[in-house]
């Protein structure tokens, strides 16, 4: 028997190809800040690195841990948006906006209607749905770029957002009313997390569900029925067609849960009071972009998406930890633009590393049977 | 209203350029989504050189200054989408995305960094030139007449003689519909696409700069240029990758993005009480609407999007 080769599996050569990634992009990150200022760049890039381990005390390290992991449940709901509808062939780039029409009704119910967590998050997870399946239904029925449709929804859905929740802004400021004092029972249950991390109050029921969405999201694409047509579809449309599967209603319906994975996130995060709405904000948040980054640098697998958005979101809070005076926060964004151009390159690299190996066992298997030629019956290998 | 001709002009300025820019790419047979990104870096060049050239330097040399250093950062930050779609065959979305997102972020370190070690207390990523930009204005009875104009009617006319009437450009066009077919001819469609992808970042990063200076006189680059991109995309899928038709659509777009500006200067529409952030959603809404009626007798180039690999049939 011949031994297999560790690089020829893919989950071995994504998770290589990953790293390689984020070395990179921490490299060209230095590289940049020493060009601004080689004095401190070193410290910097450290300070991105290390996030809440630049506290010296282990109950403040918990505590921004536990901020850290508040922040990085929706952006795995964000990543897992994305990665579920790639799969299908779909770059869900509207998925900023999306986790923005979830804040607008996740928030406006909880502070308007009163209502409790659950319904909030319920009904957020709707808007991003209805949302996700207009950029379906254009896709499917005019085909329309779902790119562009995602984009030029993301930026009416902010203004959208921006005048819905004018409604439940303070009168003295451009913020939404906190959750914490208006409508207690739309904050997320805590189920006692929050003591693990020196009494966070914001860490709660968000991060084992966005963990358990992961793994749901997963067990669908890999387990069912459903899962098998999706990827099908996205691997090629006409021919799933020509298998009697209704590729239409798969590409709505595959955005539209993507929609609700990245409203759901969105309640994961507003829910918990840790932020609130500022109603002149005049762009998308970010959070839906960086999604596009943990997705794929997670090797667009759920599990890698929980590494891989922990990873994402540890260095952009990490950014606020550099010296103001020399550089600025912003620098972490830069670190994850550079990533997710990297990743680009991840495809080829899979290509060359499965084409050398193909080139050496060709040869392998051509000087096996130049030698063996008189033993017709031994089989050439495991492939 | 001469303001809302004014805007209108201007912003289809943007619109014209950037999608003329997409349409090189697309006929070459490269998907540009990057242009959002290519826009802030052209932006930022111009940005840049208007605030650094000595104060008396006549207004021709600022105009020729100007112009220059934001259509080679654009070529320069478009060879990044080039080198990764056409030489390593990567998804053109995704690399598209990055540069979208690393425009935006580069252009903020860096106007940062400037602006605090000119100023430890000065954390903005704002780029003031109100005085340098009145070079490129020249005032016509109210009316703010524009170099820019006068730069995007020249791109206009060249987009069109050298797609339809250049043995260059017809050859390009030929890379975007069967690069296999025009490479059996002996056209390097490697070579095609590079050049397809590199005018569309020179004239990106020309859209970029008129963008910024479009009504304003300082832009905060955190805030990217707002979709600008895309929308010239929108503008350049209605336009049918033609550039007569895109001027023309462009004019619609840029007439519904002006209403923004000057709604309230204009009698009746302040009368009609429409909130300011309805205006703003407008030209998004409209390019939603178009596109769904007009995609699906598309035009597109054929091979686009498509990696050109030598080996396949």
């Amino acid at each position: 028997m011949k031994k297999k080769n560790p690089l020829k599996s893919s989950g071995v050569q994504t998770l290589l190809a990953s790293l390689l990634c984020v070395l990179l992009g921490l490299l060209l990150g230095y590289i940049v800040l020493l060009f601004i200022n080689p004095a401190g760049a070193g410290q910097a890039i450290v300070a991105v690195v290390k996030n809440f381990l630049n506290y010296s005390k282990a109950s403040m390290q918990m505590k921004y841990l536990g901020n850290t992991l508040v922040k990085t449940a929706p952006l795995l709901m964000c990543s897992l948006s994305i990665l579920f509808a790639y799969k299908v062939g779909l770059f869900n780039i509207g998925v900023a906006g999306q986790y923005c029409a979830g804040i607008g009704v996740g928030l406006y119910a909880a502070l308007a209607w009163n209502m409790p967590w659950w319904v909030c998050m319920l009904l957020a997870m709707a808007a991003g749905a209805l949302l996700g399946a207009i950029s379906g239904v254009l896709k499917s029925y005019c085909n329309v770029n779902e790119v562009i449709s995602g984009i030029m929804l993301n930026w009416i859905t902010l203004y959208l957002v921006n005048m819905l929740l004018t409604q439940v802004k303070e009168e003295t400021s451009p913020y939404t009313y906190l959750l914490t004092s208006k409508n207690p029972g739309a904050l997320l249950p805590s189920l006692g997390l929050g003591k693990l991390f020196n009494n966070n109050q914001y860490v709660g029921l968000a991060i084992p569900l966005s963990i358990v969405c992961a793994v749901l999201v997963w067990v669908v694409l890999e387990k069912t029925r459903f899962g098998y047509e999706l990827k099908a579809t996205g691997n090629n449309k006409n021919a799933a067609k020509y298998c009697g599967m209704a590729e239409k209603r798969n590409i709505i319906l595959t955005l539209a849960i993507g929609g609700a994975l990245a409203g759901m996130g969105a309640a994961m995060l507003y829910l918990t009071g840790y932020e609130q709405w500022q109603c002149s904000t005049s762009s998308v948040p970010p959070m839906g972009f960086n999604g596009i980054a943990a997705a794929f640098l997670g090797g667009l697998h759920p599990v890698g998406a929980i590494l891989s958005s922990f990873f994402i979101q540890h260095i952009t809070v990490g950014g606020a930890y550099v010296d103001k005076t020399m550089y600025c926060a912003q620098i972490s964004d830069l670190i994850s633009a550079i990533i997710i151009y990297l990743c680009g390159f991840v495809l080829f690299m899979k290509y060359a590393i499965n084409a050398s190996i193909a080139k050496r066992e060709e040869k392998a298997a051509l000087g096996e049977q130049a030698s063996q030629a008189d033993a017709p019956e031994e089989k050439g290998g495991d492939q | 209203m001469i303001l809302l001709l004014q805007y209108t002009l201007t912003f289809s300025s943007v619109l014209i350029l950037v999608a003329l820019g997409g349409c090189f790419a697309e006929h070459s047979g490269v998907i540009n989504l990057g242009l959002e990104g290519i826009m802030i870096m052209g932006a930022l060049g111009g940005a840049l050189t208007m605030r650094h050239m000595p104060d008396g330097s006549p207004a021709i040399a600022m105009i020729l200054a100007v112009l220059v250093v934001s259509a080679l950062v654009g070529v320069v930050y478009s060879m990044l989408l080039a080198v990764a779609c056409i030489n390593f065959k990567a998804d053109q979305t995704i690399v598209g995305t990055a540069l979208n997102m690393l425009g935006v972020a580069a252009a903020t370190v860096i106007v940062k960094a400037i602006n605090t070690a000119a100023n430890p207390d000065d954390v903005s990523s704002v780029i003031q030139y109100a005085g340098p930009k009145q070079a490129f204005l020249v005032n016509i009875g109210g009316f703010e007449f524009s170099w820019f104009m006068v730069v995007t009617l020249v791109a206009l006319i060249f987009a069109y003689v050298t797609l339809y009437k250049t043995r260059f450009g017809l050859r390009m066009m030929a890379c975007g519909e069967h690069p296999q077919a025009a490479d059996s001819v002996g056209i390097n469609v490697y070579k095609m696409r590079w050049a397809g992808v590199m005018i569309s970042g020179a004239l990106g990063g020309l859209g970029g700069i008129v963008f910024i200076t479009a009504g304003v006189s300082e832009w905060r680059f955190e805030y990217g240029v707002a979709g600008f991109g895309f929308l010239s995309l929108a503008v350049m899928i209605f336009g049918q990758w033609k550039p007569i038709r895109i001027a023309l659509a462009a004019l619609l777009f840029g007439l519904f993005r002006a209403l923004s500006n000057v709604y309230m200067g204009l009698d009746f529409m302040a009368a009609l009480n429409i909130p300011s952030q309805v205006y703003n959603m407008m030209p998004y809404i409209i390019s939603l609407i178009v596109l769904a009626f007009t995609s699906k007798k598309s035009r597109a180039p054929k091979a686009e999007g498509i990696p050109y690999d030598k080996g396949q049939r």
